[in-house]
């Protein structure tokens, strides 16, 4: 299924249901504080963009909500495990994407996923099923044997983003998915997000686009470790009087 | 198991697919152990030869034909005269020229004493001393077996034998070197060459979101060049023992054993600050320690030679002390 316009996406998030709780989460790297007692929830099946300038602090939270880092204090539940004491159960249940495309350029489109799916423990029965049906997909049938390295950069981010939803996790994690790619290209890889939040896959994602946090379900905006603002694009918009996400941002984080 | 297997997999693949990592583990120590084979030598083998025979009788006829077949020596022509023999050696194929006196044979039953003049080109010293003692030996050698009951030319001949290397076979000394070397090489470099890769590259991070428990990682990383390094000593300890002659007189398994020792245990995959702490202290005074360090940090950091003053200062130190306990070693044992 690919959506041609985000309109089509027929939202399913469940309100009450909180798939991400945060109370006062603070990380700090020796004095500095990166993450200033953070507060939100996050819904299932909603896609949450978390925005903010470089520096803002918002790869610093997405890597505790990961497991990448442990947060200094505050209260964190990740698909309904605490990520201190439940690490595991949580790694089962998310997938993640960083800025850096996470392929293995040396090995090919189908040994990359075959590295996952034995990663994630999934029959080799399933496998075949599911990677004849992401090649399809994505047009990548007859580039199945080829080398990630020899991919065009729009390309690799879209395998990348399929090969960490491969494993069905409740929760997809990404970290500026489509740096360095025109809005065309970024545009196609939206088509992705709005079809796994239509099955019922949670997507977390920070930008700095703005044109992609128009896309969100609801954004937050992050300026020096605190977050400044969390609602829907169009409450943002009316609330400070702003034609775009554009504007709201640069008076948030001036 | 299921995601190690996937895991060691997708490292093979990292390894046979990259030509400078196949080069490291494959060429250098085949090539390397090739190139000491044949350059670095303490024996000599097909050493040209000239022979001034004055006598011509029938024990220096054969003296020469022991010299000949020992293999060490090649007839390169016999003289007439002693004229030619600078002429001979300024060519520079003859490294040694032998000259039995007039009636050899019947003085030496006589008198009891004949004389052989060795005259050796000494441009390489060592090669020099080497082909007289061998010529040496193998006169005194023939002599003392036809005539028991004389008394030697030379008053007084230790009799030498190198145990374990009965011919001082150099092979003997570089082969177990090489090995170390090599080891060392794809144990210590390639595998935190490929972690560093991971890193590098941002795949770290999906390795570690992942279920994959660090155990795995670890074990994952490891298993493939410990396989290739198992491989490895194979075929140096082949190429050791079919090219050059040295034997495993031991258990082949029990060298396998202690190289995957040396390999778990070397400080490359334990870091050192994680070792209890009378094994850290211990481990400043093994050199390999500061190897590691600046092998790391000039190859992965960048560092210049400011940065690595510590460690230089700390191998410098040691070297000195190692050599000078061998030299007070030595002194006391000569």
């Amino acid at each position: 299924m690919t959506l041609s316009s985000p309109d089509e996406y027929q939202k399913n998030t469940i309100m009450n249901e909180q798939i991400i709780t945060v109370q006062n989460l603070v990380k700090k790297f020796g004095s500095f504080t990166a993450n200033d007692n953070l507060t939100f929830d996050v819904y299932r099946g909603e896609i949450f963009g978390f925005l903010g300038a470089n520096g803002a602090g918002k790869t610093t939270a997405l890597r505790i909500l990961c497991g990448l880092s442990a947060p200094t204090s505050g209260e964190v539940k990740v698909a309904g495990f605490d990520i201190y004491r439940e690490t595991e159960k949580i790694k089962k249940n998310i997938g993640y994407m960083s800025q850096k495309f996470s392929l293995y350029e040396d090995l090919t489109i189908a040994e990359n996923i075959q590295l996952y799916a034995g990663i994630y423990g999934i029959s080799s029965k399933k496998r075949k099923a599911k990677m004849a049906e992401l090649l399809k997909n994505l047009e990548l049938e007859s580039a199945k044997n080829k080398l990630i390295a020899g991919l065009p950069l729009g390309w690799k981010q879209k395998l990348a983003f399929s090969v960490a939803i491969f494993h069905e996790p409740k929760i997809v994690f990404l970290d500026e998915p489509t740096g360095g790619v025109d809005p065309i290209t970024r545009r196609r890889f939206w088509d992705l997000i709005y079809e796994a939040a239509s099955n019922g896959i949670t997507v977390f994602v920070t930008t700095h686009y703005m044109d992609e946090a128009e896309y969100c379900d609801r954004v937050s905006i992050m300026d020096a470790g605190k977050i400044e603002a969390l609602d829907t694009p169009a409450k943002l918009k009316e609330k400070y009087n702003a034609k775009n996400m554009d504007e709201v941002f640069i008076q948030i984080a001036r | 198991m299921k995601q190690l297997k996937s895991f060691i997999k997708k490292e093979f693949f990292h390894i046979l697919r990259d030509p400078r990592t196949m080069l490291i583990l494959f060429g250098i120590p085949i090539t390397q152990l090739l190139i000491f084979g044949t350059v670095i030598k303490n024996e000599i083998s097909d050493v040209h030869i000239a022979i001034y025979d004055q006598s011509k009788d029938e024990t220096t006829m054969q003296i020469t034909n022991k010299l000949l077949s020992s293999g060490y020596f090649i007839l390169n022509q016999n003289l007439e005269s002693t004229d030619g023999i600078e002429a001979i050696f300024k060519k520079g194929k003859v490294k040694q020229v032998i000259v039995f006196e007039n009636d050899f044979g019947q003085k030496l039953i006589r008198e009891g004493n004949a004389s052989v003049q060795l005259i050796a080109d000494a441009t390489d010293p060592n090669l020099a001393r080497l082909v007289t003692s061998y010529t040496t030996g193998i006169v005194n050698d023939y002599i003392k077996k036809m005539h028991p009951n004389l008394q030697m030319p030379l008053k007084t001949e230790p009799e030498v034998r190198m145990y374990f290397n009965e011919e001082m076979k150099s092979a003997y000394q570089f082969v177990p070197g090489t090995m170390a070397l090599i080891l060392m090489l794809i144990s210590a470099l390639m595998t935190s060459i490929s972690i560093t890769r991971e890193k590098e590259m941002g795949t770290m991070e999906i390795l570690l979101v992942s279920p994959l428990k660090p155990v795995q990682i670890i074990i994952g990383k490891v298993l493939p060049y410990l396989i290739l390094s198992i491989i490895n000593g194979f075929i140096i300890v082949s190429i050791g023992h079919f090219v050059f002659g040295v034997p495993v007189t031991g258990s082949f398994v029990l060298l396998m054993l202690e190289t995957i020792l040396f390999i778990l245990m070397g400080g490359i995959f334990t870091p050192v600050e994680s070792m209890p702490s009378w094994a850290q202290i211990a481990n400043h005074i093994n050199p390999i320690y500061y190897l590691m360090r600046m092998l790391r940090m000039i190859i992965l950091k960048g560092s210049g030679f400011f940065d690595l003053l510590e460690e230089f200062i700390a191998l410098s130190g040691l070297g000195i002390l190692f050599l000078s306990l061998a030299i007070w070693k030595y002194r006391k044992t000569t």
